[in-house]
C-alpha cells in the first residue's frame, strides 16, 4: 500500500475565488462570527483531515498584494486568524487548527506563547503558519519600519533579493525564538514540592537569551511547554529563498508546483536544502498546495468556475496550480503528484462551503476506497496526525 | 435608590493568594480549570472574568521566583477560546500599552469582540520596567511622566482604530455583487510623540464598538486617566471609609471630562472566605493565610521590603534588626506590589511595632500584613457586608479573586449569590447580551 495522504484545507473569507461570496450557499453577512468558522472547521473534521489554516494579514485583503485596491466588489476585512483557531477549538476534537502569523510585525514572545496556550486550549492541535510581509503599506500599519516599495517580488532583481534575505533571515530568527520559548519550560519544571514550598524547579526553567539582527530575547516564556512540545510550524514557499526557511525551521511546508515534474524538481530542491541546513534526517513535510472547484461532473465544475469568473469579471489566477473537475480526477492528479514525493496536500476550496464539502465528502470517500487516506484519527494531537514524534526539550539534560 | 452589585472573578494567578498546595488545588493552565471558572462565574450571572497580566517570569535574588504558582496561559487565547464555552459572561483581559503596537492590540480586541458577540474588555496597564523589556523586540524602558502619556495616546490610537470603521461598510450585497460601501473603511493616519501610523483597520466595527476599557492603578495619573477614559476601575479593596473617600474622589473628577458618575465603576479586587458560621469562617480563614504564607514566603515577602537577602533568618523567630536598603536596584523584580511601599523605612518602624505589641514571628507578621481576606463569614454576613459596602458607595461591586483554582469561587455562588438574589441586589438572569449592557453603560454615541 502507497504511504498514506495527508489533507489540509487553507480557510480564507469565503473561498479563494474573489467571487466565491456571491455564491447560493455562501454566507458573507457572517464572515465576522464565530459560527461561520465552526461550521467550516468542524467540516474540515467531518472529513478526518489533517489540519485547517487559516489566512491573515494585518493589511486589509487587495487583489495587489503591494497596495491597497480600493475595490467593494470583494471580501475585504478579517479577525485574527490565532484568536479564530482559539475560539473554534473547544468546540472541535481532532483536526490540526494552523492560524497565520504575520512574523515581520509581531513579537515572538506573545505569539509564542499565544500558539502554546492555542496548543492548551484545543489538546495538542495548534501549529502556526509563519507569513513574511515585505508591503510597505502593510508595514505603515505598525509604524516602527520601513521597507523599500516593491511592486512585485523579481527573482533576478538582487536588490529586491537581498531584501527578501534579510526578511526571512528575521523569519528564521522569530521561529528560532518561538521554539526556544516553547523549550524553555521543561515538561516537569512544574513539581509543587509541599516540603519544600516551591511550585516550580527553577533549574528546569530556562533563559533563551536570543540575540539576533532584529531583536533579542531573553525569556523564559510565561507559558509551560506545550502538550505538543513543539507544535508544528508551517510556511508558504515559492521559491530558493523560502525554501530555505522551511528546510532550516519549518515541521511543513506549503508548495505550489505547476505539475508533476515541478513537484519532483521543488521537493528535491527542498530536501537539499534541508541537507545543507543540518536536518537531513528530520522529517519535514512538503504539501503541494492546490485550487480547487469541485463537482461531481467535470463540465458542471467548469460551468460553475466560468459563472465565478464571470461575476468576477476576469479570469481566475493564482499562485497555486488550479483544480476543476471531480473528486475522482483530484485524486488521480494528487496521487501523481504524492509519487513525485509530495507528503501531503493542502488544498485551498475555490467557494466555501461547496469545495470543502466537495473534499471531506467527495474526495475523502474516493481517497478511502483507494487506501491512500486514514478511514479515522489514528491520534489526538497535530504531531500525531503528521507523523511527527514529541521531540526531546532542547534544554533538557540527557 | 438600591444599586445593583457587579460582581465579576478574577481568575487566581501567580501570586501568593493562591494556594497550590492544598489538594483540592487543580492545574493552573490546563483549559479544563479555566472552563470550570469561568462556568461556575456565569452560573452565578456576574458581569465577567478577569485575567491579570505578567510578561516576565518573576524574580528575587536573581533568581526565579518559585515560592508561588508560576505560569500562564495567552491573556487574549484563552479568552477567546472560553468565548465558546460560555454564553453571557463578559471576558476582560489585562493587556499592557508598552510591549504592544496600538494596530496589533485594537486588531485582537476588536476579533476578540467580534468572536464573543459582544463580551470583551480591557484592562490598560501601563508596566515599563527594563526587565520585562527584556523579552520584547521594543525594549521597554520609558521615563515615568511618559509613562502615562504613552498610555493615553496608545488608547487614544486604538480608539481612533475602532472607530475607523463606522458600522454600516459591509453590505454583502450577493445579488449587486457590492460587498463594501465604501471604497476605503477603516482609514486611518495617527502621529504623535510615540506613534506614527497610517493606513486602512481591517476589522469592521465590532459589537461593543470598542471593548470596555478597565483602568487599574491607585496613583493620581491613574485616577486622571480613569475619569478621562475608562469605563471601570480596578482598585483595590481597603476599609469602607477609605473605599468611599476613593469613590467620591474619582467620580468627582468625572464632570471635568463631561462625563456622569454612572460611566465609571469602582470594582475593587476582594478575597473571600465563606463557611457555615461566621466562626467555622473565621478558623477557616486563618488556615487558608498559613497556607498563603509558608516560612519561606514570609521571608520573601520580607525581603522585599527590606530589598536584602534574609535567606539566613528564621522565619519563625523575630524580625531582622538591620534596616531596609533603600536605592536604585531591587530585590525583586516582576511584581508590581514591590512598588506600593513607597517608604520602606516607616514600613519596618511600624511593622517592628506591630511585631513587638503583638510578639509576632516573621511569619506570623507576615501573615497578618500581607493576606488578610476581605469578606469572611457566614454567607449572611459576607453578603450583608458586600450589600452595605456597594449601598454606601466605596464601591459599585467587586471582583472577586478566590484561592483556588478551579472550585475557588463555587462556594460564593452556591451560598452567596442566592442571598444576594434574595436582596434584590444581584440578577437572577441576564438581561443584555454584551458586557456594556451587564454594567449598566450606556451605549457609546
Amino acid at each position: 500500500m502507497p504511504d498514506p495522504l495527508h489533507l489540509a484545507v487553507a480557510l480564507d473569507g469565503a473561498g479563494w475565488h474573489p467571487a466565491a461570496w456571491r455564491e447560493p450557499d455562501a454566507r458573507p453577512a457572517e464572515l465576522f462570527t464565530a459560527g461561520y468558522w465552526t461550521d467550516l472547521v468542524r467540516e474540515a473534521e467531518a472529513g478526518l483531515l489533517d489540519l485547517v489554516t487559516l489566512e491573515d494579514s494585518f493589511a486589509l485583503q487587495s487583489d495587489d498584494r503591494f497596495r491597497p485596491d480600493d475595490r467593494t466588489d470583494r471580501v475585504r476585512g478579517r479577525l485574527d486568524a490565532v484568536l479564530v483557531a482559539a475560539r473554534v477549538a473547544p468546540l472541535t476534537r481532532t483536526v490540526g487548527l494552523v492560524p497565520t502569523a504575520l512574523v515581520t510585525h509581531t513579537e515572538p514572545f506573545h505569539l509564542s506563547k499565544a500558539i502554546a496556550t492555542l496548543d492548551f486550549v484545543s489538546g495538542g492541535r495548534a501549529g502556526v503558519q509563519v507569513r513574511v510581509s515585505l508591503a510597505q503599506h502593510e508595514a505603515r500599519l505598525v509604524g516602527r519600519r520601513e521597507f523599500p516599495e516593491l511592486t512585485r517580488v523579481d527573482r533576478d532583481d538582487p536588490a529586491v533579493q537581498r531584501v527578501l534575505r534579510d526578511a526571512f533571515d528575521e523569519a528564521a530568527d522569530w521561529v528560532e525564538v518561538v521554539r526556544r520559548l516553547w523549550d524553555s519550560w521543561e515538561d516537569d519544571a512544574e513539581i509543587r514540592d509541599v516540603a519544600t514550598g516551591r511550585f516550580v524547579d527553577r533549574d528546569k526553567l530556562h533563559y533563551v537569551d536570543f540575540q539576533g539582527r532584529s531583536f533579542s530575547v531573553k525569556g523564559p516564556s510565561i507559558t509551560p511547554r506545550p502538550p505538543q512540545g513543539q507544535p508544528p510550524v508551517a510556511a508558504l514557499a515559492h521559491q530558493r529563498i523560502p525554501y530555505e526557511l522551511v528546510a532550516s525551521s519549518a515541521d511543513l511546508g506549503f508548495v505550489t508546483p505547476r505539475d508533476a515534474g515541478d513537484a519532483r524538481a521543488i521537493v528535491a530542491e527542498v530536501r537539499q536544502a534541508q541537507e545543507a541546513a543540518g536536518r537531513a534526517g528530520e522529517p519535514v513535510h512538503v504539501f503541494g498546495d492546490v485550487v480547487v472547484f469541485l463537482d461531481d461532473d467535470a463540465a458542471a465544475a467548469r460551468a460553475r468556475r466560468d459563472r465565478l469568473d464571470e461575476r468576477a469579471g476576469a479570469e481566475f489566477r493564482s499562485d497555486a496550480h488550479v483544480f476543476t473537475g471531480t473528486p475522482a480526477g483530484l485524486a488521480d492528479l494528487l496521487q501523481e503528484w504524492a509519487a513525485a514525493g509530495l507528503t501531503g496536500f493542502r488544498l485551498r476550496p475555490g467557494a466555501l462551503p461547496h469545495d470543502l464539502t466537495a473534499v471531506t465528502r467527495g474526495l475523502v470517500p474516493e481517497l478511502q476506497r483507494r487506501g491512500v487516506f486514514r478511514t479515522g484519527y489514528e491520534a489526538g494531537t497535530l504531531r500525531g496526525l503528521l507523523g511527527l514524534p514529541r521531540p526531546a526539550n532542547r534544554y533538557a539534560a540527557a | 435608590m438600591t444599586k445593583q452589585v457587579h460582581l465579576a472573578a478574577h481568575f487566581p494567578g501567580v501570586n501568593n493568594t493562591t494556594v497550590w498546595s492544598d489538594p483540592a488545588s487543580g492545574s493552573q493552565i490546563d483549559f479544563g480549570s479555566f472552563v470550570h471558572f469561568a462556568q461556575t462565574a456565569e452560573r452565578g450571572r456576574f458581569d465577567f472574568l478577569f485575567l491579570a497580566e505578567g510578561l516576565r517570569l518573576r524574580e528575587q535574588n536573581g533568581a526565579i521566583y518559585d515560592l508561588d504558582v508560576v505560569g500562564r496561559p495567552d491573556t487574549f487565547t484563552v479568552l477567546a477560546a472560553l468565548g465558546a464555552v460560555t454564553e453571557r459572561l463578559g471576558l476582560t483581559g489585562t493587556i499592557n500599552s508598552t510591549f504592544n503596537e496600538p494596530f496589533e492590540v485594537a486588531r485582537q480586541f476588536a476579533s476578540l469582540d467580534h468572536l464573543t458577540g459582544g463580551r470583551a474588555a480591557w484592562n490598560v496597564v501601563t508596566s515599563w520596567d527594563a526587565f520585562t523589556g527584556e523579552n520584547f523586540r521594543r525594549g521597554g524602558f520609558l521615563p515615568q511622566d511618559q509613562r502615562y502619556e504613552r498610555a493615553r495616546t496608545f488608547l487614544q490610537t486604538t480608539w481612533e482604530l475602532f472607530d475607523s470603521w463606522r458600522g454600516d461598510e459591509v453590505v454583502a450585497d450577493q445579488e449587486a455583487g457590492v460587498f463594501l460601501r465604501d471604497p476605503h473603511p477603516g482609514a486611518f493616519a495617527h502621529t504623535d510623540a510615540h506613534f506614527d501610523i497610517a493606513g486602512q483597520f481591517s476589522v469592521p466595527r465590532s459589537p461593543q464598538d470598542r471593548p470596555v476599557v478597565f483602568q487599574a492603578g491607585d496613583s493620581e495619573e491613574g485616577r486622571e486617566f480613569a475619569a478621562s477614559s475608562a469605563d471601570a476601575i480596578f482598585s483595590r479593596h481597603g476599609t469602607k471609609e477609605a473605599g468611599q473617600a476613593f469613590y467620591r474622589d474619582v467620580k468627582g473628577r468625572l464632570g471635568r471630562y463631561g462625563r456622569t458618575p454612572d460611566q465609571l465603576l469602582i470594582l475593587p479586587a476582594a478575597t473571600f472566605v465563606v463557611g457555615d458560621t461566621d466562626a467555622e469562617a473565621a478558623e477557616l480563614a486563618h488556615e487558608i493565610r498559613r497556607q498563603q504564607v509558608s516560612g519561606q514566603t514570609a521571608l520573601r515577602f520580607l525581603e522585599q521590603v527590606w530589598n536584602r537577602d534574609l535567606s539566613g533568618y528564621d522565619p519563625d523567630g523575630p524580625l531582622p534588626d538591620v534596616d531596609p536598603l533603600v536605592g536604585e536596584t531591587h530585590v525583586a523584580q516582576g511584581r508590581a506590589q514591590v512598588r506600593t511601599y513607597r517608604d520602606p523605612l516607616a514600613t519596618a518602624r511600624q511593622w517592628r511595632e506591630l511585631a513587638a505589641q503583638k510578639g509576632y514571628s516573621i511569619r506570623e507578621l507576615m501573615t497578618e500584613v500581607q493576606s488578610r481576606q476581605s469578606f469572611v463569614g457566614s454567607p449572611h454576613t459576607v453578603a450583608a457586608e458586600i450589600d452595605d459596602l456597594v449601598q454606601s458607595d466605596a464601591s459599585d461591586g467587586f471582583i472577586l479573586v478566590p484561592h483556588l483554582v478551579p472550585g475557588g469561587l463555587d462556594p460564593f455562588v452556591d451560598s452567596v449569590v442566592p442571598l444576594l438574589q434574595e436582596r434584590g441586589v444581584h440578577r437572577t438572569e441576564y438581561e443584555g447580551t454584551t458586557l456594556r449592557e451587564h454594567l449598566g453603560l450606556a451605549p457609546l454615541p
